[in-house]
């Protein structure tokens, strides 16, 4: 099947308007492109570019929270200071998405919207209270990131539905969040498993903690059993491992090339643990 | 269906007309003519199809070519001042970061990229920056001393 229609969209009017008689987004490609090329999947017959957009760039931080327009870069959010220093876990996932080049291309929406179990910025985003704001011709809905998943590639959204923006709010005071993944390369890799980790400390004790899982179940998930190891404990060794086992008994991963199900359920606790470990330095630093 | 579009590779605006699916790597090298550029893998694992986009990396053989139109395209024939080789491409030669030359043109673009981002990185920031382009023959340690050689004496 080749590609029979294809127009630049100039604004998200255009967008929604192509997407309402039938046709795909295209952001940066490093998906979907990709993917036709090596032979998973056609290119649709009707695209629609969106990368020209301007309402869906920028990356915005105020003391009310974060904001990523669609289309803002995985280079643009991880080189961002802000981002850096206060949504730590976002920025470490964001600088280790592919090459340069993918990190160039592909954008945020992309990334969501193309909900892989083992993608990198959903576990930062469900644990940093993200949501995501999604528009078609017939209205607009702001979902939580965590509602958007429904299994491998599959989100709630409908065909004619535009991711328009993702926004964090400011994370408390005394709050550290970090994303791990296991890889067997520094770069040009796919989670084995990954762990996000947020935690909030207040006099020696957590008060706050969200824990998510990559690639340890059919969508990107959080784990309240570990969350609720954490919670109220002094975020010593023992309450680290007991999050870490947490989440290592609430996963489900998959046997393929690259882990087994069992080795990947016992590094489930080890990733887990460093993730919840980083984030407790920065909590406190 | 063909679509008429220009698309402008290394200042040079060039008519082109284009299956909506064409990538960009096949626009510039099989409709333009521009050959500098190669195809390895053709799906995003290999660099030796990049170009830069807008000054950014793009592996040019997985991104629509109708998606470059209104930006500017650079490739490796783009490099040089006339006769002069830019000063990345010197070096590759005189550190002997050649061998069959393939991945060189991909090499080279994601070296200028890195350094016009970050002009004096250090050698894991070499590494990291070029883990995107495969260098077939192995020839990793000649290229990574031609970027630093660079690197240094900017
Ligand atoms: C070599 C390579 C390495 C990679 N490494 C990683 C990695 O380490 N970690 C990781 O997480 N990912 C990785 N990826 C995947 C990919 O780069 C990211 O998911 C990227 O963020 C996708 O963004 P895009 O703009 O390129 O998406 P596109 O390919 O343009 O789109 C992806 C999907 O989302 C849809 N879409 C895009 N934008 C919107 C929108 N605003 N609203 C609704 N739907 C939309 C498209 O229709 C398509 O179905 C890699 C890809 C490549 C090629
Ligand atoms: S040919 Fe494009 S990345 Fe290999
Ligand atoms: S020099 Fe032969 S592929 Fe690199």
């Amino acid at each position: 099947m080749s590609v029979s229609s294809y127009v630049t969209a100039g604004s998200v009017d255009d967008v929604l308007a192509a997407l309402a008689g039938g046709a795909r987004p295209v952001a940066g490609g490093t998906d979907l492109v990709v993917g036709a090329r090596s032979g998973k999947s056609s290119l649709p017959e009707s695209l629609v570019a969106i990368h020209r957009v301007a309402e869906l760039r920028g990356v915005r931080v105020s003391a009310d929270g974060l904001r990523l327009g669609a289309l803002a870069s995985h280079e643009a959010i991880c080189e961002n200071e802000e981002i850096q220093a206060r949504y730590s876990a976002l920025a470490d996932a964001c600088t280790i998405v592919g090459s340069h080049a993918t990190r160039a291309q592909g954008t945020i929406g992309g990334n969501l919207m193309n909900a892989s179990p083992a993608m990198e910025t959903g576990g930062p985003l469900i644990c940093l209270g993200a949501t995501v704001t999604l528009r078609s011709a017939a209205g607009e809905r702001t979902i939580g990131l965590a509602d958007l998943f429904t299994g491998p590639g599959k989100t709630v959204a409908e065909p004619g539905e535009l991711l328009i923006s993702v926004d964090v709010p400011a994370p408390a005071a005394g709050t550290g969040s970090a994303y791990l993944r296991l890889e067997y390369r520094r770069q040009m890799e796919i989670a084995v498993v990954g762990a996000s980790a947020l935690v909030t400390v207040d006099g020696g004790k957590v008060t706050d903690a969200r824990i998510a899982m990559t690639a340890l179940a059919p969508t990107i998930r959080h784990v309240p059993e570990a969350e609720a190891a954490l919670i109220g404990s002094d975020g010593g060794p023992a309450a680290i491992e007991a999050a870490g086992e947490a989440v290592a008994a609430a996963s489900s991963p998959i046997s393929d090339v690259r882990g087994s199900a069992g080795y990947r359920r016992a590094m489930a606790a080890v990733i887990a643990g460093r993730a919840i470990e980083q984030a407790l330095a920065r909590a406190r630093a | 269906m063909k679509v008429a579009t220009t698309l402008t590779v290394n200042e040079i605006a060039y008519p082109v007309e284009l299956d909506p699916g064409t990538n960009l790597l096949a626009a510039v090298r099989d409709v333009i003519g521009l050959t500098g550029s190669k195809e390895g893998c053709d799906d995003s694992e290999c660099g030796a199809c990049m170009m830069l986009l807008d000054g950014k990396p793009v592996n040019s053989c997985s991104y629509l070519a109708l998606q470059a139109e209104g930006s500017e395209i650079t490739t490796v024939e783009g490099l040089a001042t006339g006769e002069k080789l830019a000063p990345l491409q010197a070096a590759f030669l005189s550190e002997g970061g050649v061998q069959c030359g393939f991945c060189t043109p991909g090499m080279l673009i994601s070296a200028t990229a890195l350094l016009d981002q970050n002009p004096s990185p250090s050698e894991d920031e070499v590494r990291i920056a070029l883990s995107g382009n495969l260098c077939r023959c192995t020839g990793y340690d000649g290229i990574i001393k031609a970027v630093l050689s660079v690197a240094n004496a900017v």
